[in-house]
């Protein structure tokens, strides 16, 4: 799968700038008071408010029987909502489904196909089924972006697992959705064919198409989305852009244990984020943790070099970082 | 209405046809043509005419309907079975199609494959016995009615069967019996009075009453009475998968 380095630059400038024009664009997936109770009496969403904006990469993150499955299956039609609403574009799922459905696209989690049935027909089929005039020429241009135009004449059943994946996605992808719903593409999925479903992804992206993809990976969702929601036991935790929930969580703190304990950071140290712990036993500075995106490498050893200017002596030093992993480990934790 | 995806999924059923050829379309054939044999020549010719015909074209009809009726239930049962019991139902569900579109899409496959089993099944019954047919349309008409119907029957059953096992019982429990028994082989005459009268609650023996009246004008009740009852019994199918979409039972939790 070719992914150019131009196109893998533009995706990592964009964050920044896509903040803002994202802020302005109405969402294109509104949710609200969303429930599902089963006849059991359990509980699988509780009340969920998300909105997911246009042209973003949208990563729902959360432990396995967290929701995420529901949330999406009630969103594209596969299962009904006990309470609550949707909108799709301004389009509600249920009084509206042809309007609403018409712009998504759904790559489920089991590798389900019609295993007699070849790659081109199963996508051909596809595209029918939402109402699209066959042609040919889009079908090709889906297989090939996947990979899967020497396989188009192969029945499902002689794929491997990672081919089958690909060729749901192509399925998902058939009627020119506008909206990309990708349930744990990755799993069971080996390293190469992951980066290459990334790639895909960004692409997508690219060209305007919304995803929203589940995920119980933490690193999936670091390296693509724009924003980052989290969700356990029915409920949504947190949602928050990522390169913030990044600067957030991406903070390192230097621990510096003194030879004497300080009472007050002395003056010529005023300018550095510098806090006071165990009783003035420890200085902790606290800084970003990606050198490159929000702060210079250089400001550790300016830092030590004025401490030992300021005549403050220290006998040990040690670094700590929060990962998004942990955070969410702890979100998860907490709500349990 | 979303006709492109209901012709979508009929050329996608059908074609599942044309892939399992042989259990489509020959395996049925080749049943019925060992029951003309064994009935039509064999037996048949050691039992008088019935009402003017004789006993091996006498069946025909019945033996239509036989078939009709079984590979009916069994497509469209097998057709929404199938795609639930893999998941690639979840792209039916999630797409731009209703209700009436998606029943439209399966049971008009497997209703279109049952009449040209039918039909078949006529023209190979044709080598082996005389026939006539006095009223084409009717005849027809009562082929279509009743593979429409028991192919909704049949969709009924894939969507409430959980198993393959759930799948195989209604057919072999229920749509056989009541077909034997239905007067596929004999006229209702021919029973003694007490279960002439029990007959008359068995469904079938209307519609095959009625079909063998298009073929020879000869029938055990009345053709409107035939008519009447296919068209309650497609009414209440119809009622019912109304009823399973309403509710999403078995198909969409």
């Amino acid at each position: 799968m070719s992914h150019d380095i131009a196109d893998a630059t533009a995706t990592d400038t964009r964050p920044a700038a896509r903040a803002h024009t994202l802020q302005a664009t109405p969402s294109v997936i509104a949710v609200q008071g969303l429930t599902k109770r089963y006849a059991s009496g359990f509980e699988a969403l509780k009340r969920i408010d998300l909105d997911i904006q246009r042209g973003e990469i949208f990563a729902l993150l959360g432990p396995n029987g967290a929701g995420k499955t529901t949330l999406i299956s009630i969103i594209c039609g596969l299962v009904n909502a006990s309470d609550g609403q949707v909108r799709v574009n301004g389009h509600d799922i249920v009084t509206d489904y042809r309007a609403a459905r018409e712009q998504i696209g759904l790559v489920p989690q089991e590798l389900t196909s019609d295993a007699f049935a070849t790659v081109w027909n199963t996508v051909s089929f596809s595209r029918g089924l939402f109402g699209k005039r066959a042609d040919s020429a889009h079908i090709e241009r889906v297989l090939r972006s996947l990979s899967l135009w020497d396989k188009r004449r192969n029945k499902m059943i002689t794929l491997s697992g990672g081919m089958k994946r690909r060729v749901l996605i192509a399925k998902a992808l058939a009627h020119e959705p506008q909206i990309l719903f990708l349930d744990e593409p990755t799993a069971g999925v080996d390293v190469e064919l992951r980066r290459d479903m990334w790639d895909v992804v960004r692409q997508l992206r690219d060209q305007g198409v919304t995803v929203i993809l589940t995920t119980h990976y933490i690193e999936e969702a670091e390296e693509m989305a724009d924003r980052i929601g989290v969700i356990n036991d029915g409920e949504i935790v947190l949602v928050e852009e990522k390169a913030a929930l990044m600067r957030q969580l991406g903070r390192k703190r230097l621990r510096l244990d003194l030879q004497t304990p300080l009472a007050a950071i002395p003056e010529t140290l005023a300018h550095y984020p510098l806090s006071l712990a165990d009783d003035g036993n420890v200085l902790v500075y606290t800084y970003a943790a990606s050198a490159n995106e929000y702060s210079t490498p250089a400001s550790i050893s300016a830092l030590l070099n004025d401490i030992e200017a300021a005549g403050v002596h220290f006998k040990d030093l040690h670094t700590e970082q929060s990962s998004l992993e942990e955070i969410f480990v702890n979100l998860v934790r907490k709500d349990a | 209405m979303n006709l492109r995806a209901v012709g979508t999924i009929y050329h996608f059923e059908l074609a599942r046809a044309w892939r399992t050829l042989l259990q489509s379309l020959v395996s049925p054939v080749i049943s019925t043509s060992l029951y003309f044999v064994v009935f039509g020549a064999a037996i048949g010719s050691r039992i008088q005419e019935v009402e003017g015909v004789s006993y091996g074209a006498f069946i025909v009809p019945g033996l239509i309907m036989l078939m009709l009726l079984t590979q009916s239930v069994s497509n469209a049962s097998f057709g929404i079975f199938f795609p639930k019991f893999t998941g690639t139902i979840y792209e039916v569900l999630s797409a731009p199609v209703s209700y009436l579109e998606i029943v439209l899409g399966y049971v008009g496959a497997a209703a279109t494959k049952s009449l040209i089993l039918g039909l078949i099944i006529l023209v190979t019954a044709s080598f082996f016995v005389p026939l006539r047919i006095d009223h084409p349309f009717w005849m027809l008409l009562f082929l279509a009615l009743t593979a429409l119907t028991f192919s909704l029957l049949g969709f009924i059953i894939g969507i409430w069967a959980e198993g393959f096992e759930k799948l195989q019982l209604v057919p072999l429990l229920i749509i056989t019996p009541l077909t034997f028994l239905g007067g596929s082989f004999y006229s209702i005459d021919m029973l003694p009075p007490v279960w002439q009268t029990v007959t008359l609650f068995n469904p079938v023996v209307y519609l095959v009453s009625g079909f063998r009246w298009s073929f020879y004008g000869i029938s055990d009740v009345s053709v409107g009475a035939s008519l009447l009852m296919i068209l309650v019994f497609l009414s209440l199918c119809l009622a019912l998968v109304g009823w399973i979409f309403k509710t999403g039972y078995n198909i969409k939790p």
